[in-house]
């Protein structure tokens, strides 16, 4: 490929003028602009990539992408009409709060038997499935915004519902009976409102002011079901 | 003769044959000089004359792995030259198939575009159209309109899974192979998708006049009777509420396919066929969808009385068409049938 890539530069040297005399007269004016234009972009890329991360410890590359979530988290519990959660999106956070609801809400004995709880698998399936249509359906219905961006907010969006299952999972600790259970179900309704609360904040300006609610709809269904796994987790 | 053969190879699998053939040229000099001449001279034609320099350099390539393999060992380089070609046609065959992919996933992102019509929706429209899917229009000598939208019949799909889902959850449904997402959004996914192409199919026999959109449409808009029913029932286990709600609610949402499909078929025989088949099949639709996932207060009962029933794998614990009131006669019978065992045993 580099070779490839050389190769005119080559051909300018080493065959004379003749050759493309008669293609520069028909097609490109003699104008320097144009070299101009294709120069620059290589240059200032180099540049960037030379000051930006490949000088810094490992430590700092981690430390910085960690603290890059970290305040995306407090986004979530914390929603404001901001858009860095959609500016410049990433996927380890969903990828984080996703591994951790699905192992929560993965049983304790893997007894096939008589398992009719969520496997890690499933759980998984169901969290990416359920954003990548919710995002194909944004997308359908006309709304602005990217398929990842839309994935990030979605994703990071079930951070107040993996607090929930955490919540449960102390919970369930304790003695099991009505009161417990009526801790829970207040626990994971206050956390699923928290969870629409704020994946509609970030989602809604995408979409065409008249058509907010049928984008919200799916949203809704999608946490509804997430929220109910945990609110239905008993460990064995 | 190694050194042209390896950038002639990499630039066919690369990314621009013209390149590739200059470079050959410029190194390879003498007939190279004449192709140049010769694209130059015929701008239009150029293509042609790669192609043709191509030909060459390949069968070049080619006595050059003859000459190595005769320089040595005669069978074994042959072997070797061969096998170099096959490595370079594998790799050829595995770019274009990679480049295919791509460029078709691509193309499917891309045609998002084509199926964004059938989104084209205000909320007030599927409001009114979920609540006309419940009202039947008595008016068969005019094609009835239906919407081809999908909106509205892929959401009461989702809402139908979750439903499901819940319903699963709390009947302690026990699937040995799967999951109980995977059930779920295969049953409704399938129902869906599954009996509008049947019905469609039925139509085309029947001469209805009816789309495959339009089906989906109308079936999926039918839902929404059957969403409304199943939350409900899963949540209040009553059977003879339940009855009351798949004549009332489930009637309804049939009665108004059943019109529309009336008013867009001409012919008594084929009206018959064509809606009885729909009606039959998305009555007992929700029958099942209720009785496969339903917790009930009997199912209780009957694992307090014996603990030794092996569990069930989707069966209903109750038997369907038996109302409560019903019920009361027949457990009588039961315990007088015990009773007369156990008294022909004792004796």
């Amino acid at each position: 490929m580099a070779e490839a890539a050389e190769s005119p530069g080559d051909r300018g040297t080493a065959s004379p003028r003749p050759l493309f005399a008669g293609l520069s007269d028909i097609s490109i004016s003699q104008d320097i602009p144009i070299e101009g234009e294709i120069t620059i972009p290589m240059r200032s890329r180099n540049r960037e990539f030379d000051s930006s991360t490949l000088n810094e410890s490992v430590r700092n590359t981690i430390m910085r992408d960690l603290k890059a979530v970290g305040k995306k988290f407090m986004h979530v519990l914390y929603p404001r009409k901001s858009n860095t959660l959609l500016r410049d999106w990433d996927l380890w956070g969903p990828l984080i709060l996703c591994v951790t609801l699905a192992l929560m809400l993965q049983r304790g004995s893997v007894d096939s038997e008589k398992d009719g709880g969520p496997q890690f698998a499933e759980v998984f399936v169901i969290l990416w499935f359920g954003a990548v249509t919710i995002t194909l359906n944004s997308k359908l219905l006309g709304g602005n915004i990217s398929f990842f961006q839309s994935l990030c907010v979605l994703g990071y969006c079930i951070l107040p519902l993996t607090v929930a299952m955490l919540i449960c999972r102390l919970v369930l600790l304790a003695e099991p009976g009505p009161v417990n259970f009526t801790v829970r179900l207040f626990v994971v309704i206050v956390m699923f409102a928290w969870s629409i609360a704020a994946s509609t904040a970030f989602l809604a300006d995408s979409q065409p002011p008249n058509r907010k609610a049928l984008a919200v709809y799916p949203v809704f269904l999608f946490y509804f079901v997430i929220s109910w796994m945990i609110l239905t987790f008993t460990p064995q | 003769m190694a050194t042209p053969a390896a950038p002639a190879g990499g630039a066919r699998s690369g990314a621009g044959p013209e390149w590739g053939g200059f470079e050959e040229n410029i190194q390879g000099g003498g007939s190279a000089v004449i192709d140049m001449e010769n694209m130059d001279d015929t701008s239009g034609s150029s293509f042609e004359d790669m192609g043709e320099l191509h030909q060459r350099l390949r069968e070049e390539e080619v006595d050059a792995d003859a000459a190595a393999a005769e320089e040595e060992d005669g069978e074994f380089l042959g072997m070797k030259g061969f096998k170099g070609q096959l490595s370079r046609q594998v790799a050829d065959q595995m770019w274009q198939a990679g480049k295919r992919q791509a460029s078709r996933a691509f193309s499917l992102y891309a045609n998002i575009d084509i199926l964004r019509p059938y989104f084209d929706v205000e909320p007030a429209q599927v409001r009114s159209r979920l609540l006309e899917s419940m009202i039947p229009i008595k008016m068969v000598n005019f094609p009835q309109k239906i919407a081809g939208e999908l909106y509205g019949p892929l959401m009461l799909v989702f809402t139908l899974v979750a439903i499901l889902l819940h319903g699963m959850k709390t009947s302690d449904t026990i699937i040995r192979e799967g999951t109980l997402m995977g059930t779920a959004i295969g049953t409704c996914f399938g129902y869906w998708l599954g009996v509008s192409s049947f019905i469609y199919f039925l139509a085309y026999l029947c001469n209805a006049q009816i789309t495959m959109l339009q089906m989906l449409a109308l079936l999926g808009y039918g839902l929404f009777g059957h969403c409304i029913v199943l939350f409900i029932t899963y949540n209040i286990h009553l059977h003879a509420l339940f009855y009351l709600f798949w004549l009332l609610v489930g009637g309804l949402s049939t009665l108004r396919m059943v019109a529309v499909l009336v008013s867009r078929t001409v012919g008594p025989t084929q009206r018959l066929l064509l809606c009885g088949t729909l009606a039959a099949l998305h009555m007992l639709f929700l029958l099942y969808l209720h009785f496969a996932y339903h917790k009930v207060v009997e199912g209780i009962l009957d694992t307090l009385e014996g603990p030794n029933i092996p569990p069930m794998q989707r069966v209903p614990r109750d038997v369907p068409g038996v109302l409560p009131a019903a019920r009361l006669p027949a457990t009588m019978l039961n315990a007088t049938a015990k009773a007369l065992v156990v008294s022909l045993q004792s004796h």
